[in-house]
């Protein structure tokens, strides 16, 4: 199915089409890796629904992203769960290891740093969430295995890229 | 030793699948309200057991159910909360990854009860792996005829539908769930009208926790009176308790309501970490005022935790030990709140927002003397002055930490520095 005809199955779940902007951002957002106003405007469109209340939805809600991530969105949650066990710690080194501080992206695109209100998995605090997966039980050598990990499934296609972010001595 | 009700299934290998669920006794509960019970007779029995909801404020579930009105002239909706954003909360996930037929079973009984052909699973957008599940569970209870029309050769027709949250605490309120529901901004609505007579698109409408949902089978089964036996008479039953934070065993453990806080960190989870001392503990999730170490004898029930100044809550239990600073963790928590309020009503937004500033400066120890007067008058101005309970979690949980560590804070600020770092 294109973006359409999922944003049209996702709305017929409700019978009122606004229900559907939600599933819908959450759709496109999927497709086109985040949320330009051009996009907003087309998920407006296919819904028939005013595009102002698309614009409100996309910016209220922090899993929209109105601006452009990375290949991969590192979301560490600092929450107090997360912040008892260390993520304090996790989260300057990432800063580190990334050469970038939270909220910023690598100059080659691929990693996002950001934190995260709770994750609702603080039975592995502390706690990422990577794309779609939740990484747990996280230290700083297992931080540094996820990214090598992450790093290699881009593929030899980016590599020269990639050697640029890796950081001196690793 | 309790034998576990509601986690049954989760360490059961393929617990997600109806085949599983179905060869642990699954959807007889079902067959047996549709085949025995009027929906009348559901909304008694869960009256009779004293089932309280498991979303945080413990209102009967049964009485909710029975403000529905029977003749609305509309359709009636079954809502389920699992946007679970409380911090130190992670029950209903599991039960939604390793045990969804559950979900699945407890929402068409109670569909069934008042009414409702619909209901829409609320569920936050992280849980990718939850969303798969229930996602599934749902195709194949379609696929059996546990939902659908005519369920099991009955008049009864019932569907559910997931929604996927975007990231707002807020949604875990029930009325700005509904408006979250309807495609608008989350923001909590004005009661009256409750949700049971005017809740999603102006319909009746109940809303219930995964957690509460999932004891509703059981209590089918098994009987009200079964369910009453299990804890304290007026906050009775299973109850899942996520425990996590500075203690050896993080873990999701289900024990009886009112087991007593001190069993469940000592007992289930190991005790505190090596070395280490427990200062205080967050009951209930971040909403919930803190314990101090001493107070760890109190029941884990509604009740109980109540009487102690607390709340169950989410029954998010987070241990805090001697290694870690109160300003600094209260400073986190009203951090929080400040980023989770919606903004539709003052105290709320602007009062967090001051909190947060005197907060910062006391914990960068540049707090000046009078800072604590002044947390206490804007705990006081938001204080029963908001929306909803958002702004009441956040100054209930302040006033708790200042209360029972004021010695931290003045440290702080008399000696212009953190004492822990």
């Amino acid at each position: 199915m294109n973006m359409r005809e999922k944003i049209k199955a996702a709305a017929a779940r409700y019978p009122d089409q606004r229900s559907a902007i939600m599933p819908a951002l959450l759709i496109a957002q999927k497709e086109h890796g985040h949320l330009p106003g051009p996009v907003l405007e087309e998920v407006a469109d296919i819904l028939d629904v005013e595009r102002i209340w698309v614009y409100e939805l996309a910016t209220f809600y922090t899993l929209f992203h109105t601006e452009p991530v990375g290949v991969f969105h590192l979301q560490l949650c600092d929450n107090v769960s997360c912040m008892l066990r260390g993520a304090e710690d996790l989260l300057r080194h990432l800063e580190e290891v990334l050469g970038i501080t939270k909220g910023g992206t690598t100059p080659d695109g691929l990693f996002t740093l950001s934190t995260v209100e709770c994750l609702g998995a603080c039975e592995m605090a502390p706690v990422m969430q990577v794309g779609d997966d939740y990484q747990g039980d996280l230290d700083i050598a297992r931080i540094d295995a996820l990214l090598d990990r992450l790093r290699a499934t881009v593929g030899q296609a980016t590599g020269a890229d990639l050697a640029a972010t890796v950081p001196p001595g690793e | 030793m309790f034998e576990p009700i509601l986690l049954r299934n989760v360490d059961v290998p393929d617990g997600h699948l109806l085949a599983t669920y179905r060869a642990g006794g699954g959807y007889q509960a079902l067959a047996k309200a549709l085949d025995e019970h009027t929906p009348d007779e559901i909304i008694s029995l869960v009256k009779e057991s004293n089932l309280r909801g498991r979303g945080g404020a413990g209102f009967p579930t049964g009485l909710k159910w029975s403000f529905v009105p029977k003749r609305a002239g509309k359709p009636k909706y079954l809502c389920c909360n699992a946007d679970e954003g409380e911090p130190g909360t992670f029950k209903d996930r599991i039960i939604m990854e390793r045990d969804p037929h559950q979900l699945i079973e407890g929402l068409a009984i109670s569909g069934y009860a008042i009414g409702a052909e619909t209901a829409y699973v609320y569920i936050r957008g992280e849980y990718t792996l939850a969303i798969q599940r229930l996602e599934q569970a749902i195709a194949e209870a379609h696929a059996k005829g546990y939902l659908g029309t005519r369920i099991r050769g009955s008049d009864f027709n019932f569907v559910v539908h997931i929604h996927c949250g975007a990231g707002a605490y807020i949604c875990g309120e029930e009325t700005a769930m509904l408006d979250s529901l309807e495609g608008k901004r989350a923001q909590p609505r004005l009661k009256p009208p409750f949700p049971a007579v005017e809740g999603l698109y102006a319909s009746p409408t109940v809303i219930n926790n995964v957690e509460t949902l999932a004891c509703v089978p059981h209590i089918v089964l098994r009987g009200a009176g079964w369910f009453r036996n299990i804890g304290p008479d007026k906050s009775p039953g299973p109850k899942l308790y996520c425990l996590s934070g500075q203690v050896r065993k993080p873990g999701l453990y289900e024990l009886p309501m009112g087991t007593p806080l001190r069993e469940l960190i000592e007992d289930s989870g190991g005790g505190p970490l090596p070395g280490r001392k427990i200062k205080a503990v967050i009951p209930g999730g971040v909403s919930a005022p803190l314990i101090p170490a001493h107070g760890l004898d109190v029941g884990m029930d509604f009740d109980s935790l109540a009487a102690a100044g607390s709340m169950l809550g989410s029954a998010g239990v987070i241990v805090i030990d001697d290694s870690t600073c109160m300003v600094k963790v209260a400073t986190r928590i009203i951090e929080f709140f400040h980023h989770e309020s919606c903004g539709k009503c003052t105290p709320c937004r602007e009062g967090l927002n001051w909190v947060v500033k005197v907060l910062r400066r006391v914990e960068a120890g540049q707090g000046v003397p009078g800072d604590l007067e002044q947390l206490e008058a804007l705990c006081k101005g938001i204080f029963g002055n908001t929306f909803c309970a958002l702004g009441d979690g956040a100054a209930m949980g302040l006033r708790a930490a200042l209360t029972h560590f004021e010695h931290e804070f003045v440290a702080h600020i008399e000696e212009h520095r953190c004492p822990f770092h």
